[in-house]
């Protein structure tokens, strides 16, 4: 076939550029699409926070209530997302490498928290947690209290996050030679050698890459922690829900400067994500 | 022994993190019997939000279908400056907290916004209606579909295209005779994925929503008004059909999966998977 068509194409004397149509109107199309739903209104909100001046920015920015949500979210953001890195590599390990009951589904349950509606998400984990619930009435006598708590954010943030990890780590895991660990063994290698020496240097960019798309998705992440939150200002208020309760109080200058500070945070995050995949998947290659 | 160790960690762990939490929304959605449980869900505060949730996806994914396929296209048939640039900022609605999501709209649609006194003028509402809930899902859901499509369409390349066009298809035939029918399990697990984060969208949905109960209530929305109203029932009983959406998504994922395996990790790693289909 493809001899076919390249032979057509130079019989019809065309460049290989030429021949497929559509260009034009596809690339317009996704361009003024794009234009419209997604560049422009993000802009605004940069347009916003600077109309009422740098000072202003930063005196919003530096309020005690505002420091004290990004502080919150960043720090669960990124408790949540090492829980996640921890876990989600024994949880992708064992999906990867033993075989036990139920495994492709239990795989397939793996994707709920991104099918799961935020705000099903956060009932459902307030209902478990709550002094009364199911998980709450065990862990009260032990003196630990997640709903309603910054515990309770960990918890719910650590939902959001997992498949991330887990996800980004199988096809990394699957494709990782078998034999180079049997061959650390027979030389020698204790388990915990083979994975420190053979396993991890294999493993770590996606580990990296996994921990970083967990931590930006938590920091945003609004519908699963309000409910489970508490929402006590300079304790469990987050920084979505600070940018929430300035819009409700028609102050667009507060929301739109707590904003810039998580959209410049989270665009870096992405960036920095997209170089490391470039990156390993360059270093993959050269293998 | 270890590996024992490591299965009963994993097991325990997603138990705890994803089995749990759905049996609890279906024990309190059932815990006053099924006759209240009924009732809760024909309650017509509750149908008028699954109307509106209903309406909101056959908006936003046809819409970002069309996108989706348009970029796809662009994006995996041709070489231009800029692409990988153009893929980035597809990528962008991702890294965008959903609360910021819809303000965005708030602050070009909204009162005090860059059209709001022209809106106001010809009486027009964009948001705290219908359609700035419909700007903001498609907003969220906008990367889904062309994420999906762009390395389904790459590993493809063009060859089969070519050969259409040379025996004198026309570019339109081509498309729908030949290219969709290549894309076509791509397509539909891009629009199952839309679908899904479409009719569950909370946080941009709420900030432009104004909450305004059988007006502008999707169903996540009436979910918690149910349960800020201490009426936990109720509040169980709509989020059960949403976690009946979210089992089906996730086992129409599974078969598709199951027939097309490349799509398993196609999300995430479109480069290697391009690599691997050329090898």
């Amino acid at each position: 076939m493809k001899v076919n068509s390249s032979a057509a194409a130079a019989l019809m004397g065309r460049k290989t550029r030429g021949v497929l149509p559509g260009f034009g109107l596809t690339l317009g199309y996704t361009m003024v699409y794009l234009s419209l739903l997604v560049l422009i209104p993000i802009s605004a909100v940069f347009i916003r926070s600077s109309s009422g001046g740098w000072a202003h920015f930063w005196e919003v920015v530096t309020a005690p209530r505002v420091l004290a949500s990004l502080r919150l979210s960043f720090g669960a953001s990124l408790v949540a997302a090492s829980i996640n890195v921890v876990f989600g590599l024994i949880v992708s390990w064992v999906l990867v490498r033993y075989t036990f009951p139920f495994k492709r589904f239990i795989d397939g349950m793996v994707d709920l928290p991104f099918a799961l509606p935020t705000a099903v998400a956060g009932i459902a984990l307030t209902a478990l947690y709550a002094p009364n619930g199911w998980l709450g009435a065990w862990l009260k006598p032990l003196g630990i209290e997640v709903a309603f708590t910054p515990l309770g954010i960990v918890v719910a943030l650590t939902f959001i996050g997992m498949p991330f990890v887990v996800r980004t780590l199988q096809p990394v895991l699957e494709e990782l030679d078998r034999e180079v660990e049997q061959a650390a063994a027979s030389l020698g290698a204790s388990p915990l050698q083979a994975f420190c020496r053979v396993i991890f240097p294999a493993l770590w960019p996606a580990l990296l890459t996994g921990f970083a798309l967990a931590f930006a998705r938590a920091i945003g992440e609004y519908g699963s922690v309000i409910f489970i939150a508490g929402n006590m200002p300079m304790r469990s208020e987050i920084a979505p829900l600070l940018i929430v309760a300035k819009l409700e109080q028609y102050d667009y200058a507060g929301a739109t400067a707590i904003a810039v500070v998580m959209l410049v945070l989270s665009f870096a995050i992405m960036f920095g994500i997209n170089a490391l995949q470039n990156w390993a998947a360059s270093r993959h290659g050269e293998r | 022994m270890g590996r024992l160790l490591l299965i009963v960690t994993a097991l325990l762990f997603l138990c705890v993190f994803l089995v749990l939490p759905l049996l609890v929304v279906f024990a309190q959605a059932l815990a006053k019997g099924f006759e209240v449980y009924y009732l809760a869900i024909l309650a017509p505060m509750a149908w008028a939000a699954v109307k509106l949730t209903l309406l909101v996806a056959a908006i936003a994914v046809p819409l970002n279908l069309i996108f989706g396929v348009a970029a796809a296209w662009a994006i995996a048939k041709f070489n231009f400056r800029g692409k990988s640039a153009l893929i980035t900022l597809i990528d962008l609605p991702f890294a965008v907290s959903p609360v910021i999501a819809g303000m965005i709209f708030i602050l070009v649609f909204g009162t005090h916004g860059w059209f709001g006194g022209y809106l106001r003028a010809h009486h027009i509402r964009v948001v705290f209606a219908v359609p700035g809930i419909v700007l903001a899902t498609m907003f969220v859901t906008f990367p889904f579909i062309a994420r999906e499509l762009i390395p389904v369409m790459q590993s493809q390349g063009k060859d089969d295209e070519e050969t259409a066009l040379s025996l004198g298809a026309t570019g339109w035939q081509t498309f729908w005779r030949v290219t969709l029918p290549n894309i076509r399990w791509g397509l539909l697990y891009g629009v199952l994925l839309c679908n899904a984060r479409a009719m569950g969208e909370f946080g941009a949905v709420s900030v432009v929503s104004g909450h305004i109960r059988g007006v502008t209530n999707t169903m996540p929305l009436h979910v918690e008004i149910l349960y800020n109203e201490y009426n936990y029932t109720a509040a169980f009983a709509v989020a059960s059909l949403l976690a009946l959406l979210a089992l089906l998504t996730l086992a129409g994922k599974s078969i598709l999966e199951w027939r097309q395996p490349e799509l398993r990790h196609a999300v995430r790693r479109p480069r290697d998977r391009t690599r691997r289909a050329y090898s």
